[in-house]
């Protein structure tokens, strides 16, 4: 279970997060949408220690995490997919999947993992695994190898930061697959996205305003609602 | 050949991945003697004037010559003449080398010069890696490489600065002919005070004749760093070359590139990048679990894989 609690955040004197509070209970997948710049992404970025709140606490299962570092955070569980993935010329695709199944550098050896298999889930064939993570590869074969390498995390809680961000159509089915199967792993789910799809596939929607919740609720209600909204 | 010490074992071992007396081909030195040398039915090694003569029957599949060098005599300085001749449509491997152990006052240099004579469709790779040791700043290893290549062959350089060098000075020279195709990959790691100087210069004369020149360093604490690239087409062909360097602590590289196209149809293009290990990377990698040391040993490593 992971429970945000009353979470404030300033940049430049400006309040991004207002006393935001949430809980994320194991098993359940959580959208959270919202217009740009009402925090999405800055509360992402804060429960996995990426940035440091300004007051307020972060619990995972009953442990306070608020101060740790991000590293110390992922120790405990804690998987993060970028919205902007980086290049790392030299780096292979095993070497980063190697690092986050074992939180180790690849030259300990990690033993056989099926890599093979985690790269289909994210639609690319084994001939990736040995390709540098560098400009070689397109903006959407970059987007899917980040995601795999959050979804090769043993993870209590996943956080997802616009994953649809920079995939094509093709991709985007798979992605949506990929989620409809995270969901038998006993996990919480964080989704930041805008596509109705991926939120039609969450148990609860939360919508940001201003740093702060403004709705939240079941997937269904909360899609129609956004709808009439839009319409 | 004369038994090794743990030192003179553990610089081959660095330099050329050796651990015993490798099959085929070889010629060993110390401190400026041969200390083992062996010619194979297709590689025939023989000494001449200041260093060795390598010659590479034509049609030879598959073979490899070892030809490291290592100095462990503070104060001791030598400059090698190595020539290669591969035959027409040859396929060899040479290993080369240079590690210098040095714990005296005094310094110990090693200048190679080695010209390589590739035949019409051979097949070269060459594999340089240079290693200092011991607790002396005066470890100097000065390399020129020349490198001839005549029509549709191949040539691969992997030129490699491990660690330990405290002074280098590099040069790497290439003719090609028509179709004859060249691949450089350089790659250096400069610590403490130590100061390392590359240029590279391809010179495409013949038509679809290509180069393809990547270097790669890292250059810590106050260490510094010079590449001047150079590709030069005077044909219908290809040219690329690509600088990277990281810098840590108070490092520091210079790169200059440099292309001169004398043909309409040359094609030539340069990329450089230097800079420091971006955080974005480091982010990254922490999220996966690493420390912020782990990502950063992470990241040269590969970078310099």
């Amino acid at each position: 279970m992971i429970c945000l609690k009353n979470l404030c955040f300033k940049a430049n004197r400006r309040a991004i997060l207002s006393e935001l509070s949430l809980r994320v209970k194991p098993g359940e997948f959580v959208v959270i949408t919202g217009p740009n710049g009402s925090g999405k992404s800055t509360l992402a970025k804060i429960v996995a220690g990426i940035e440091q709140q300004s007051s307020g606490q972060i619990i995972l299962d009953g442990e306070d995490i608020s101060e740790l570092p991000i590293t110390e955070r992922a120790k405990k569980g804690i998987a993060f997919s970028f919205q902007q993935p980086v290049h790392f010329k030299g780096l292979t695709v095993r070497d980063l999947l190697q690092i986050a199944v074992t939180g180790q550098e690849t030259f300990l050896d990690p033993g056989v993992i099926d890599f093979a298999s985690l790269l289909a889930e994210v639609g690319l064939d084994v001939s990736y695994l040995d390709r540098e993570i560098d400009k070689s590869l397109s903006g959407g074969e970059l987007k899917r190898v980040e995601i795999a390498s959050a979804l090769a995390r043993p993870a209590k809680l996943l956080i997802f930061d616009e994953p649809e961000a920079g995939i094509d159509i093709w991709s985007f089915d798979r992605l949506v697959e990929v989620f409809q199967k995270l969901r038998k792993r006993n996990c919480a789910i964080i989704v930041i996205s805008h596509q109705k799809r991926l939120m039609a596939q969450a148990d609860r929607i939360v919508v940001l305003k201003d740093g702060q919740i403004a709705k939240s609720g079941p997937a269904a209600k909360m899609l129609e609602e956004l709808e009439e909204e839009q319409a | 050949m004369k038994t090794l010490d743990q030192i003179e074992k553990d610089l081959f071992r660095e330099v050329a991945d050796i651990n015993e007396i490798p099959q085929g081909a070889y010629n060993f030195r110390i401190n400026g003697e041969a200390v083992g040398r062996q010619s194979s039915a297709n590689i025939d090694v023989e000494g001449q004037k200041g260093g060795l003569k390598i010659t590479v029957k034509p049609n030879t599949k598959d073979d490899v010559v070892h030809i490291p060098v290592i100095i462990t005599k503070t104060g001791f300085t030598e400059t090698v003449i190595n020539d290669f001749y591969i035959g027409d449509n040859a396929d060899v491997t040479i290993v080369a080398g240079c590690g210098i152990y040095n714990c005296g006052a005094s310094r110990s240099e090693h200048n190679g010069v080695h010209t390589f004579h590739i035949g019409k469709n051979a097949k070269v790779k060459y594999i340089e890696k240079h290693y200092g040791a011991g607790p002396s700043t005066g470890k100097w290893i000065n390399p020129t490489t020349k490198v001839y290549l005549a029509e549709n062959s191949y040539a691969e350089l992997e030129l490699e600065q491990i660690r330990g060098v405290d002074s280098t000075e590099r040069i790497t020279e290439a003719e090609l002919k028509d179709g004859a195709k060249i691949l450089i990959h350089e790659k250096m790691l400069t610590q403490g005070r130590q100061h390392a100087k590359s240029h590279i210069e391809a010179l495409l004369l013949g038509k679809n004749s290509v180069a393809d020149i990547v270097s790669r360093s890292v250059a810590t604490d106050e260490s510094r760093q010079e590449f001047t690239l150079h590709i030069e087409g005077d044909n219908e062909c290809r040219g690329h070359s690509e600088c990277d360097a990281i810098l840590q602590d108070k490092g520091s590289v210079i790169a200059t590139p440099s292309l001169d196209a004398k043909h309409v149809d040359a094609q030539l293009v340069h990329e450089a990048a230097i800079g420091k290990i971006a955080g974005e990377q480091l982010t990254k990698l922490m999220s996966l679990g690493l420390t912020q040391l782990q990502a950063e040993s992470q990241i040269i490593n590969g970078f310099l894989k």
